[in-house]
């Protein structure tokens, strides 16, 4: 088991023909994961490098059974790509693309809720999701993710932050701790998923076993998460806010990543989350040897 | 970005919300050219984004062109809270009945749109929310539906507007949800939004902060680009395309992704020291972004060491040394560096900067991110 994605999932790349869906995507094929289809409109009937490219989604979907996708495409083209999906029967998209106005993005992720219920959008600003030795969706590098162990115990991973996400990856391989699932769901201010339907999904999960959670200054998606977790969570969690030392009122890179008004501050989030019993690190490292602390435990 | 009061105003006469007769001037004669136009009294308001300019003396109510030199003469170049006054705006005073609340933001939370009115303008929202938060009326509005007339209409009624305002709100409210959406802001706010006793609504003042993911569509907003305070090093970075904000510590941050750049302005600061800068150098990180962000950090005179931190995830280590050591050759150091190099091919990387021939004064090589951040603030003291 893993969470949304499997190696069962047939995923078709919208953006197949340019550079970075190119280069993704194809490492994302190299990966196991089945890349089934390209899509660029006008330049349907071509492939690369034996993926088969499509004019539209629906023709992909038609001929390949398709059910998840991987949107690479501008910022100006990316709403209108996630839409196209959706109406075309996809029902997991994930986008990578960073810098899309707000206002598409609110109007993107309502238009979803309202006419594709079942349709679950990751990102947009996000690395992807990766169910290690199954299917890798997006920019993260696969080989920095440890295999999950059948009688496990396995960690799942979910983050905002692309670099924190490798980073947490990396000092799980460097413990020698499997993950069962790591999802990104990106730093953008209206996120297709939240940290809570991730942590629904682990909580769910039988071969996720621990949950790390990298969260970072701005909104109050932690905060919601700390009640969710009090509430629903009942298998072991560390997490890392990123941003103590934040300047208010500056964004941080990420369009989403801002204290404004003494809200959104790292401090709220991590007492938040503490309260929920999570274990805060100060650093990813930390946050990582926490972990390891709590699978010693399980094993 | 944060418009100033004026361009704030401008913006909002794009969309049709009344806004008062005036102008902008950045000498005294301008200012008094500006009133004759508005027309008189008019008053003279400091152009500053920083709260309580009023109390600070940077808003003076002037009967003629004798008073609008003296107060003009004294706001150009006063300094409040440190933001010194380069332009003043100059409009035609107006008179006030009632003065009310009005902004749109997005609900990050919600993920829908927020209207928030109410009835209790001309101070500060906040303080309005803690001392009677029922004076609000807080709406949420599907960015699918918008804000038809009928429901602008019944959210002035429900935020108690007395009715001589009400369709005068109701107008506004739905000109600035236009401004809003099609203006891509972040937040769109009227403070005070005054009823004149002769019965109009019109916006008293104005604050707009603009999305920059959407300037591609917004060619208008060059002008406000251009009156973008930043510091010497802000605009340099800004040259080179380089995510970076100026911040008053000795240690100079690099860091790939903006989650590991602020987590390493977190661990500096957790062993003691503190950040020059929060810098993003992205996913790509080749000769000619590292050496544009070393010319950047090395162009501020308070950095004592610098922190690189990179963390290989599809950027490889190696092509990261290769660009240090370029870097190196094109830019002369006054700091020396610590870097922490690690993830996708850290090991020929640290190899590359190890035969690079660079002396230990100039460059030490760290494992972990908690071992260069005490390095390089033990280097900075």
């Amino acid at each position: 088991m893993a969470i949304f994605v499997d190696q069962n999932t047939k995923v078709i790349v919208q953006g197949l023909t340019g550079g970075q869906g190119k280069y993704h995507g194809l490492r994302n094929k190299a990966y196991g994961t089945q890349i089934v289809a390209g899509v660029t409109p006008g330049k349907g009937g071509t492939d690369v490098e034996g993926i088969p490219v499509y004019d539209s989604v629906a023709e992909a979907v038609k001929a390949t059974g398709a059910t998840a996708s991987f949107v690479t495409v501008p910022p100006k083209a990316a709403s209108a790509a996630i839409l196209e999906a959706a109406g075309a029967g996809i029902t997991f998209i994930v986008c990578i693309t960073e810098g899309i106005p707000a206002q598409d993005e609110a109007r993107t992720y309502n238009t979803l809720v309202r006419d594709f219920p079942k349709v679950r959008l990751l990102g947009p600003n996000c690395p992807g999701i990766i169910s290690p030795g199954k299917c890798n969706i997006g920019i993260t590098a696969g080989e920095i993710a440890q295999l999950p162990t059948a009688k496990g115990p396995n960690v799942g991973i979910v983050s905002r932050s692309g670099t924190l996400t490798y980073q947490a990856l990396y000092e799980l391989k460097q413990l020698g701790i499997g993950v069962s699932t790591c999802v990104g769901i990106g730093g953008d201010p209206v996120p297709g998923t939240s940290f809570i339907d991730c942590l629904r999904e682990f909580q769910a999960d039988p071969e996720t076993h621990a949950i790390i959670m990298i969260g970072e200054i701005g909104g109050s998606a932690e905060e919601e998460a700390a009640e969710f977790i009090k509430a629903n969570v009942t298998k072991p969690m560390s997490a890392y806010i990123a941003g103590v030392t934040a300047p208010a009122g500056k964004k941080m890179g990420h369009a989403g990543a801002i204290v404004s008004g003494g809200k959104g501050t790292a401090q709220g989030k991590m007492d938040a989350l503490r309260a929920a019993g999570v274990l805060v690190g100060h650093n990813p490292t930390e946050a990582g040897s926490l972990m390891a602390g709590i699978v010693a435990g399980l094993s | 970005m944060d418009l100033f009061e004026y361009q704030g105003k401008q913006y909002f006469a794009r969309y049709d919300i009344p806004v008062s007769k005036g102008d902008v001037a950045v000498t005294v004669d301008q200012a008094i050219a500006a009133a004759d136009a508005a027309g008189y009294p008019v008053v003279v308001k400091a152009q500053v984004q920083v709260g309580g300019r009023g109390k600070a003396g940077g808003i003076k109510l002037a009967n003629n062109a004798d008073e609008v030199r003296t107060h003009a003469g004294n706001i150009l170049g006063m300094d409040i809270k440190g933001h010194i006054v380069k332009r003043v705006w100059v409009e035609n005073a107006s008179d006030i009945a009632e003065e009310y609340y009005a902004s749109f933001t997005l609900d990050r939370g919600a993920k829908k749109h927020l209207l928030m009115l109410s009835r209790e303008g001309g101070v500060e929202i906040e303080v309005v929310a803690e001392k009677n938060p029922a004076a609000i009326l807080m709406l949420h509005i599907d960015p699918v539906d918008g804000l038809p007339a009928a429901a602008a209409k019944k959210a002035a009624v429900d935020a108690n507007i007395p009715e001589a305002a009400q369709q005068g709100v109701a107008d506004i409210l739905v000109q600035l949800y236009r401004c809003f959406v099609d203006g891509d802001c972040d937040l769109a706010e009227i403070n005070p939004l005054i009823l004149k006793p002769t019965g109009e609504v019109h916006a008293l003042d104005a604050k707009v902060s603009l999305d920059e993911n959407a300037e591609f569509r917004h060619p208008e907003w060059a002008e406000f680009q251009a009156t973008v305070e930043l510091d010497a090093r802000e605009l340099l970075a800004r040259e080179k395309g380089l995510q970076y904000i100026g911040l008053d510590g000795t240690v100079g941050i690099i860091a790939n992704g903006a989650g590991l750049a602020m987590s390493t302005l977190d661990v500096v600061n957790q062993v003691g020291g503190s950040a020059a800068n929060f810098l993003d150098i992205g996913g790509g990180a080749n000769a000619d972004v590292m050496a544009g962000a070393l010319e950047v950090i090395n162009s501020d005179k308070n950095v004592k060491s610098i922190f690189i931190n990179i963390f290989g995830g599809i950027t490889r280590g190696d092509e990261v040394a290769k660009g240090i050591v370029e870097a190196l050759g094109r830019v002369d150091l006054r700091a020396p560096i610590v870097i922490r190099l690690d993830g996708t091919n850290a090991a020929e990387g640290r190899d590359i900067l190890k035969n690079a021939g660079i002396p230990e004064s100039k460059l030490t090589s760290k494992s972990t991110m908690l071992e260069a951040a005490e390095a390089a603030v033990a280097l900075a003291k």
